[in-house]
């Protein structure tokens, strides 16, 4: 491939017009000037733009992301590194983070999806571990919103396309329509692999004199300025960013995990990151920052897959299935050999000084040279003003006597099946491989996903959650909910949290109501955290999620892992035969605010969300996963949207084999939505042998969880004395057509 | 017994047959160098970019794989594997996008065909197996010349059918033509299907009707004594 010799690339002017048009603001560009003591040159500009980016320095979140809990019993790398790790015993480590790719999914769905798949992929991989589930966590505009159907369409194949590929299973995920995002979808995808405790990479860049080698795909001109794309707010200018997204090479990728994975059981490595946002520049200066080193790159040695690149597009290309390792002194051609072996190539490109400089050379001339810190650690750190909306007392304003309870609540409860939210998701997940290295204990559509541990008893549950609607009318609880809710669905399966990653999407940092909103999720999510014992211990912010001035709902997404010490012993959510006692764990309350009910039913986005007590929300997890432990349940299942009515619906309808009836009544006297569909927290519904009733109340009443048996499985019907009666088959043949009768 | 798993560039459920045959299956030990049956995995050989298995034909390995066949050897082929020994001409017919335009993956019902097979030995004729399938070109096609002469020669094995065992249109899940899940060659050495018999290997999984495939190999191996080199 033709490559520019120094004298033939010019680099444009550094002058107002191009610091204005790589974002700087004009007190970042004289910290720039006082860091370097002189005016950088235009690639200097652009590496400075993309890791000051907000999408690489968290500027703007660094100061409320410190207040999270990152520390506890088994953790073993918290934030910081390319993903979190947690101890599962038995010599391994779970390796889990997730990651949002929303801007890109927008503007080029299919592409867009598969390279947010793929580059957290090689964030777990290139710490050791081999990924062995993937997650994700969807929201679109509303499904009757003329883009929804094809921006669906386009992320669900191209979640499918790469992940099937690479022969990692998709296990569950979940997956939300609002009209809140019908101009910025939300895609966050998660996965989690298995790592030998002693066999942990980091991506540090020690041992100066240590060769920096290049591997994986080539280089190209695609994703440049990526990072800093995610780091702007939408506007009708968008649909021209679509080269800006870059393309994925699922094969490559997969021949890469297998060699780096294959490289990895030598000695031959230091550290090793993966190229992603920002390319070369974020992973040679962030190795570089983690070791305490400088690195120094010889840009002409970078392999091409274009004519005539710049060492600005080479320092800022995100071409996808490319990996920076530092080696072993002397190790350069063993670590050649395996590479050469899965057909990619492994160039040195420079090496490890001591001079803690980022320093780039092209034909011989030096182009870059900038401290290391300057570009990390010392990045610009923003406090940015936080003020909650005068619009919030009005949004949070209901008056339940005004709502209208509907005369035919099954009706209601019908309509409310065939909701896209709450409808089955089949269509999407028979499109992602869920079998794939054969550990799939609980796929897609339970409350949680289960994976067995092979070679052990052990079994892991996986969760993602958040709801935009509870965080947009109340941020602090909305925070709180969205970790209370994933631990309950961790609790339905039978698995204990080991710790949590999150995906935290936002509007625009510089408007203060979005930074109140920010703080405020924040603070709840702390609070959840503290009060579960669950650590988090990576994560990922993507603000800017506006278009034309319009923020999405603030949309925090937690994505959970459990550990099951056997995993046999794990439960799932639907009724398993008749005569099995139903019962509910917790307390229902008399309130719709921000409910799919009044959503769906009266169009209303109100109220304040559902209220709870954290000591409750522990008493009710623990006596779900206790009665687990003693092999006492059939079935549980967590209330969520839709409320009582629709979980146990879920109850009948959703496991693979025919429905099954229940007649249940609960007691709590309220008006017959609310007790329906209502979205009280902290609920579980279980189903249990009669034998069994009296030591699950033992267990509850120990545990301090209001307990109540409210019915019995059987019949062909869901009886809920005296709202509804109606047959399983037709509740069932309507929630799980909703969503492909609407996509057609 | 002695089982050869082939890796090709983006295999992915090598692993998954490997800790199958190896985990939930018993059988006799066997003398290194020989193999009784090689087994192609499902996955993206070669990145599946160009046509399902089209590229992995003509790996070098292929050429022994074929060789093998040809003396007697047993060969599984399952889902990409299936693929690449249509392209491969070991198995009669073609594999192409699943009507729906999707990937799918789900549980399927089949129905044995055919007993007097090394792969379906050890099952009924009629018997019902639930297995996963996970494809985008599982759609099965061939020539109406070649389709009569799989059913004179008996060599459709399994089929996909409801869970009553009817070949009803909606248990036909990617519109293979006249159902049909998985083929083997004349000389019934060569078997390729579309399920996935080693994701349904034990109970935890969901099931372990595909055991029923791999025991058949064994019991098959162990009555006739049937291996060949593989060079």
């Amino acid at each position: 491939m033709a490559r520019l010799s120094a004298k033939q690339f010019p680099q444009p002017p550094v002058n107002a017009d191009t610091i204005a048009s790589h974002g700087f603001s004009k007190e970042e560009y004289q910290r720039i000037v006082q860091i370097l003591e002189r005016e950088p040159n235009f690639t200097e500009l652009g590496v400075f733009s993309v890791m000051w980016s907000e999408h690489c320095s968290y500027k703007s979140s660094k100061i409320h992301l410190k207040l999270l809990p990152t520390d506890g019993p088994a953790v073993l790398q918290g934030p910081g590194e390319n993903a979190g790790i947690v101890d599962i015993g038995n010599g391994l480590a779970a390796v889990f983070k997730m990651e949002s790719h929303n801007h890109p999914s927008f503007i080029e769905p299919y592409q867009g999806a598969a390279t947010g798949v793929g580059g957290i992929l090689r964030d777990i991989f290139t710490m050791g571990a081999r990924p062995i589930a993937s997650l994700n966590s969807l929201r679109f505009g509303a499904i009757d919103h003329p883009r929804t159907p094809y921006l669906l369409s386009g992320v669900v194949s191209g979640i499918g396309g790469y992940g099937n590929c690479m022969g990692v299973p998709t296990v569950g995920g979940e997956l939300l329509f609002d009209e809140s995002y019908n101009a910025n979808i939300l895609v966050n995808a998660f996965t989690l692999g298995i790592v030998e405790k002693k066999r942990i990479f980091t991506g540090q860049a020690k041992g100066v004199g240590n060769p920096l080698i290049y591997v994986g795909a080539k280089t190209g001109r695609d994703g440049i300025h990526g990072a800093t794309m995610a780091s702007e707010a939408f506007s009708e200018e968008s649909e021209k960013r679509r080269p800006t997204v870059q393309v994925g090479d699922p094969f490559t990728e997969k021949l890469l995990l297998e060699a780096c994975l294959e490289l990895m059981k030598g000695n031959c490595l230091v550290g090793i990151q993966d190229m992603g946002a920002a390319g070369l520049t974020s992973s040679a200066a962030e190795m570089a920052a983690r070791g305490g080193t400088g690195v120094e790159l010889d840009l002409s040695r970078v392999p091409l897959r274009e004519r005539g690149m710049t060492p600005y597009e080479l320092l800022l290309s995100e071409s996808q299935e490319r990996m920076l390792l530092v080696a072993k002194k002397g190790k350069e051609e063993q670590v050649k050999r395996v590479f050469e072996r899965w057909d990619l190539d492994a160039v040195v490109v420079g090496k490890v000084t001591r001079d803690r400089l980022f320093r780039a050379f092209f034909d011989g001339v030096e182009v870059v040279r900038i401290p290391v810190a300057a570009l990390t650690s010392e990045a610009p750190v923003y406090n940015r003003p936080a003020e909650r909306a005068q619009s919030q007392d009005e949004v949070q304003r209901l008056d339940l006597e005004k709502i209208e309870e509907p005369a035919d609540l099954g009706g209601t409860l019908k309509r409310l099946l065939d909701s896209p939210n709450v409808a089955s998701k089949e269509w999407v997940f028979r499109q992602y491989d869920h079998y794939v290295r054969s550990n799939t204990v609980v796929a897609p559509g339970a409350d949680a996903a289960v994976i067995r541990i092979k070679g052990t008893e052990k079994g892991l549950a996986l969760t993602v959650d958040g709801n935009g609607r509870y965080c947009y009318l109340d941020p602090y609880v909305g925070g709180i909910l969205a970790v209370a809710e994933a631990a309950r669905n961790l609790a339905c399966v039978g698995a204990r949290p080991l710790g949590l990653t999150d995906c935290l999407n936002f509007g625009s940092p510089e408007r203060p109501e979005v930074m109140w909103q920010f703080s405020q999720v924040i603070q709840g999510m702390r609070d959840a955290c503290i009060a579960l014992g669950v650590p988090v211990v990576s994560g990922n912010v993507s603000f800017y999620n506006e278009t034309d001035g319009v923020p999405i709902y603030p949309t925090p997404t937690v994505g959970m892992v459990g550990l099951l010490p056997k995993v046999a012993r794990h439960v799932t959510p639907w009724f398993k035969s008749p005569g099995d006692i139903v019962v509910l764990l917790g307390r229902s309350r008399e309130e719709l605010g921000g409910s799919e009910y009044l959503k769906i039913i009266h169009g209303l986005t109100r109220g304040t969300p559902p209220w709870i007590d954290l000591r409750l929300e522990r008493a009710v997890q623990q006596s779900c996963l206790k009665a687990i432990d003693k092999g006492l349940l059939c079935s549980a299942h967590d209330v969520s949207d839709g409320g009582l009515g629709v979980a146990l619906a879920e109850c009948c309808i959703s496991g693979p084999d025919k429905p099954l009836g229940a007649r249940v009544e609960p007691r709590e006297m309220m008006r017959g939505d609310a007790r329906l569909f209502g979205e009280s927290q902290s609920r579980i519904i279980v189903s249990l042998k009669g034998k069994d009733l009296n030591r699950l109340r033992e267990i509850a009443e120990k545990e301090g969880a209001p307990i109540q048996a409210i019915g019995e499985v059987g019949g062909s019907r869901l009886v809920v004395h005296p709202l509804v009666r109606l047959p399983v088959d037709e509740l069932k043949s309507i929630w799980s057509s909703s969503l492909e009768r609407r996509l057609k | 017994m002695r089982w050869g798993v082939i890796v090709f560039p983006g295999s992915c459920d090598e692993q998954d047959v490997y800790d199958c045959l190896k985990n939930n299956l018993k059988q006799k030990e066997r003398l290194a160098g020989r193999f009784d049956c090689i087994v192609l995995p499902g996955g993206f050989s070669y990145g599946d970019y160009l046509r399902c298995g089209a590229m992995a034909r003509f790996s070098p390995i292929m050429q022994g794989v074929v060789e093998f066949a040809q003396k007697g050897g047993l060969v599984l082929g399952i889902c990409n594997g299936f693929q690449i020994l249509c392209e491969a001409g070991l198995l009669p017919g073609a594999l192409t996008r699943n009507t729906t335009l999707q990937f799918i993956c789900r549980q399927v019902f089949l129905r044995l065909e055919e007993t007097d097979t090394p792969f379906t030995c050890a099952g009924k004729k009629g018997q019902l197996l639930k297995l996963p399938i996970k494809h985008g070109e599982g759609c099965y096609y061939a020539d109406a010349t070649t389709l009569e002469r799989l059913h004179k020669n008996r060599q459709v094995l399994v089929r996909y059918v409801d869970a009553r065992g009817r070949t009803t249109p909606v248990a036909n899940p990617n519109g293979s033509l006249d159902h049909i899940a998985g083929v083997c060659n004349e000389g019934r050495n060569v078997f390729g299907l579309m399920p996935h018999p080693e994701d349904a290997g034990e109970k935890i999984l969901g099931g372990e009707d595909g055991l029923k495939i791999f025991s058949s190999v064994i019991e098959a191996c162990d009555k006739q004594g049937k291996s060949a080199w593989l060079d």
